[in-house]
C-alpha cells in the first residue's frame, strides 16, 4: 500500500514538473542557504580555534602599560616562580631587525626571551638547543631561528654553529626551530630569530625593565589560581593601579571567541531555517491546490474503498517527498558550493559537518510532515458522495 | 441482499428542505436485476448513494446483507462498499493517470490481496469484459464503450454482493449502450446480483424487475 502511494506520489509529481520544481525550489534555496551559511561559520570556528589553541591553553599573557616609574625586572619576574601554582615565567620582547649571512640579507622578527619560552609556546626544536638562563644571565650572542630564516639564509636547516649577524652584531646559531604549520594550512613565511632578553636590551639599548612576559601554571586547572595570583601581585607591585597591567587567559579568549561563532552559528542556521519554513509554506499552499484539483480521484477513491488513513497517507507521502527531494538536491549543491568556496576562495573556508545535514534533512521532514498533514486531512476528509460531484 | 425500511432522507437546499426520500421501503434477493427508475429529482440518486454506502439516511434502517449500515463508522463504510458493493458510473470514473490494469486493480489493493493473487483476478476481470489486450491503455485512450467496460471489470473484480450501476449507458451512443447492457445480462446470468439505476424505460425494461421512485417515494412494479 505505501508503495503504491509512493508510486502514485511519484507520479504525481513528474506529471507537473514546473510546478513540483517550483515548490521544490523553496525547500532547495532553504536547505543551501542553511548548510552552506553553517558550513562556513564552521570553517571560520575552526580556523580562529586552531590558531587560538596553537598558542597553548596554559599560560597567561601579563603586559605591563605603567609601571609608575618602577619597572619590573627580570629577577623580579623570575622569582615569580617561587609561588606554588605559577610553573614558569618567561618575559619577552619583540623587535625588528636584519639578519645577514655571507651576501643573504633578510629583515628579520625579534624576540628576546629566556629559555622557560619554549616549554610555554609549546615550541619544538629540529636541530639544536634553546636558549639557557646561562645564556640570559651572561648576554650570550646566540639565536635560535626558525626553519623559514635557515632555509632564506642558509638554503639549509642543518646550521647550528653557524654565525650569522642581526643588526651588526655577530651571532652563533644554537638551534633550529621545526617547520612550523599555522593554522590556515600554510608554513609561516615569516623569518623570525629568538636571542637571550638581555642580548634584545642591549640591542636596542633598552634597561632590562620587563614590559609583557607569559606565565605558565601547573596545569590547566589551576590557571585560574595563578590568574588570581599573579593580578594580586601586580595589583600591589604597581601602587594599586589596576587599569596599570594586564592579564589575558588565553582560554578565556578561547570560550569568548567560541561563544561569538556559537552565537553566529544560531544566527544564521536560525535565518536558513525560516527561509526552510517559508518553502513549507510552498509546499502546503500547492498541496492545496492539488487537493482540490483531485477532488475528483479522491471521491473515486473513496467510492471504492479507500479509507481516510489511505488518502490521508498518499498526499503526505507526496508532500514528504516534494521536502525531501528539494532537500537532496539542496544537499548536492551544497556539497558543490562548499567545495568551490574552498577551492576558489582564498580568506573564506567551509567546513561541511554531519550535523548539518541531519539536521537540514530531519528539519526538511519535520517541515513536510507538518506542512502536508492538513492539505492531506482536507482529502482525507471529504465526504465520498461531494466529491464525486465536484466537477473542475 | 438488500433489505431496506422506512429511509428517509432530507436536504436543504437553498432554504429550502427537500424530502429527497420518503419512507422508503424495498427488498433486493441475492442474484436478482432490478432496475430503479424515476425521473430526474425523484430522489433515485439519494436511493443510489443510501444503497451503495455512500451516504447515510436520517431516519430508517438498511441491511446490506444483514447488517445494519446505520451504524457504520466512514471507515467501516469504505471498508463495505471495498468489499460488498461495485460501482459503475454514468460518466465511468477512471483514474485518468492509471492505466486500465491499474484502474481494475485498486480497489484490491484496498483490499490487501496479495499480488499474485490480484494479477490473476485482474486478468480474470479485463477477460470477462474482453479488454484484456487493453489493459495498459490509459482511460484516454480507450472509447466510451470501452471505459465503461473497464469500470465494469473494475466494479466485478471484488466479487461483490451487488453491483451498483447509476445511468451505466447514458453517456454512450445506442449500439455501445446495447453492448454494455448485454454484459450486464452475461454478469447475471453467472450469478452477479445488479442494481440498475436509471430514467430510461427502455433500459429499464430489460431488468427482472422494476423499483419505479417517484417524489422519494417507492412504487414497485413487476414485469
Amino acid at each position: 500500500m505505501i508503495l503504491q502511494s509512493v508510486k502514485m506520489a511519484v507520479d504525481s509529481i513528474f506529471s507537473n514538473k514546473l510546478r513540483s520544481f517550483l515548490t521544490m525550489l523553496g525547500m532547495i534555496i532553504g536547505v543551501v542557504s542553511l548548510v552552506v551559511l553553517v558550513s562556513i561559520v564552521n570553517g571560520a570556528t575552526s580556523d580562529v580555534t586552531d590558531s587560538i589553541a596553537s598558542m597553548g591553553t596554559n599560560y597567561l599573557m601579563v603586559q605591563v602599560q605603567d609601571d609608575k616609574g618602577n619597572p619590573l625586572t627580570l629577577s623580579e619576574v623570575q622569582a615569580l616562580t617561587e609561588k606554588d601554582s605559577v610553573w614558569e615565567t618567561a618575559p619577552y620582547a619583540q623587535g625588528n631587525g636584519t639578519i645577514k649571512y655571507e651576501r643573504n640579507s633578510e629583515s628579520v622578527t625579534l624576540y628576546g626571551t629566556t629559555g622557560a619560552y619554549y616549554d610555554i609556546r609549546g615550541l619544538s626544536l629540529a636541530r639544536g638547543r634553546f636558549l639557557k638562563n646561562t645564556d640570559v644571565n651572561q648576554n650570550t650572542f646566540v639565536a635560535v631561528i626558525n626553519a623559514t630564516a635557515a632555509e632564506e639564509l642558509f638554503g639549509r636547516t642543518n646550521v647550528t654553529g653557524e654565525t650569522l649577524s642581526i643588526d651588526g652584531y655577530h651571532f652563533t646559531v644554537i638551534g633550529v626551530l621545526e617547520e612550523e604549520e599555522s593554522a590556515v594550512g600554510n608554513v609561516s613565511e615569516r623569518l623570525e630569530a629568538y636571542i637571550p632578553y638581555t642580548v634584545l636590551s642591549k640591542i636596542n639599548g633598552r634597561s632590562r625593565r620587563v614590559e609583557s612576559f607569559y606565565v605558565s601554571s601547573e596545569d590547566e586547572n589551576s590557571m585560574d589560581l595563578v590568574e588570581s595570583e599573579i593580578t594580586a601581585y601586580l595589583y600591589e607591585r604597581l601602587s594599586g593601579d589596576e587599569d596599570a597591567f594586564s592579564v589575558i587567559n588565553s582560554s578565556t579568549i578561547m570560550e569568548t571567541m567560541s561563544s561569538v561563532t556559537n552565537t553566529m552559528k544560531w544566527m544564521l542556521g536560525g535565518i536558513a531555517a525560516i527561509s526552510l519554513l517559508v518553502g513549507g509554506i510552498g509546499i502546503m499552499n500547492i498541496m492545496l491546490v492539488s487537493v482540490t484539483e483531485r477532488t475528483r480521484e479522491i471521491g473515486i477513491r473513496k467510492a471504492i474503498g479507500a479509507r481516510k488513513q489511505t488518502i490521508l497517507i498518499q498526499f503526505l507521502i507526496e508532500a514528504l517527498l516534494v521536502s525531501i527531494i528539494g532537500c537532496l538536491i539542496g544537499l548536492l549543491l551544497s556539497v558543490l558550493i562548499v567545495f568551490m568556496i574552498n577551492h576558489i576562495g582564498d580568506s573564506v573556508s567551509a567546513s561541511l559537518s554531519g550535523d548539518v545535514v541531519m539536521i537540514a534533512v530531519g528539519f526538511s521532514m519535520l517541515i513536510g510532515v507538518v506542512f502536508g498533514i492538513y492539505p492531506a486531512y482536507k482529502a482525507a476528509d471529504m465526504r465520498p458522495i461531494e466529491a464525486l460531484r465536484y466537477t473542475n | 441482499m438488500i433489505k431496506i425500511e422506512n429511509l428517509c432522507k432530507t436536504y436543504e437546499v437553498g432554504g429550502e428542505i427537500v424530502k429527497a426520500l420518503d419512507y422508503a421501503t424495498l427488498q433486493i434477493d441475492d442474484g436478482e436485476f432490478v432496475s430503479i427508475i424515476g425521473p430526474s429529482g425523484s430522489g433515485k440518486s439519494t436511493l443510489m448513494n443510501m444503497i451503495g454506502c455512500l451516504d447515510v439516511a436520517d431516519e430508517g434502517a438498511y441491511y446490506l446483507d444483514g447488517a445494519a449500515i446505520e451504524e457504520y463508522s466512514d471507515d467501516q463504510l469504505a471498508g463495505i462498499r471495498n468489499d460488498k458493493i461495485g460501482f459503475v458510473f454514468q460518466n465511468f470514473n477512471l483514474l485518468s493517470k492509471l492505466t486500465a490494469w491499474e484502474n481494475v486493480e485498486l480497489p484490491l489493493i484496498y483490499q490487501r490481496v496479495a499480488k499474485k493473487e490480484r494479477e490473476d483476478r485482474v486478468s480474470d476481470a479485463l477477460e470477462q469484459v474482453k479488454l484484456l489486450e487493453r489493459k495498459s491503455h490509459k482511460p484516454m485512450e480507450l472509447s466510451g464503450g470501452q471505459q465503461q467496460r473497464v469500470a465494469i471489470a473494475r466494479a466485478l473484480v471484488t466479487n461483490p454482493s451487488i453491483i451498483l450501476a447509476d445511468e451505466p449507458t447514458g453517456n454512450l451512443d445506442t449500439k455501445t449502450g446495447e453492448e454494455i447492457m448485454e454484459l450486464f445480462h452475461a454478469l447475471h446470468a453467472k450469478g452477479n446480483t445488479i442494481v440498475l439505476i436509471t430514467h430510461d424505460e427502455h433500459v429499464a425494461d430489460q431488468a427482472e424487475r422494476k423499483i419505479r421512485i417517484l417524489d422519494g417515494k417507492v412504487q414497485e412494479v413487476e414485469l
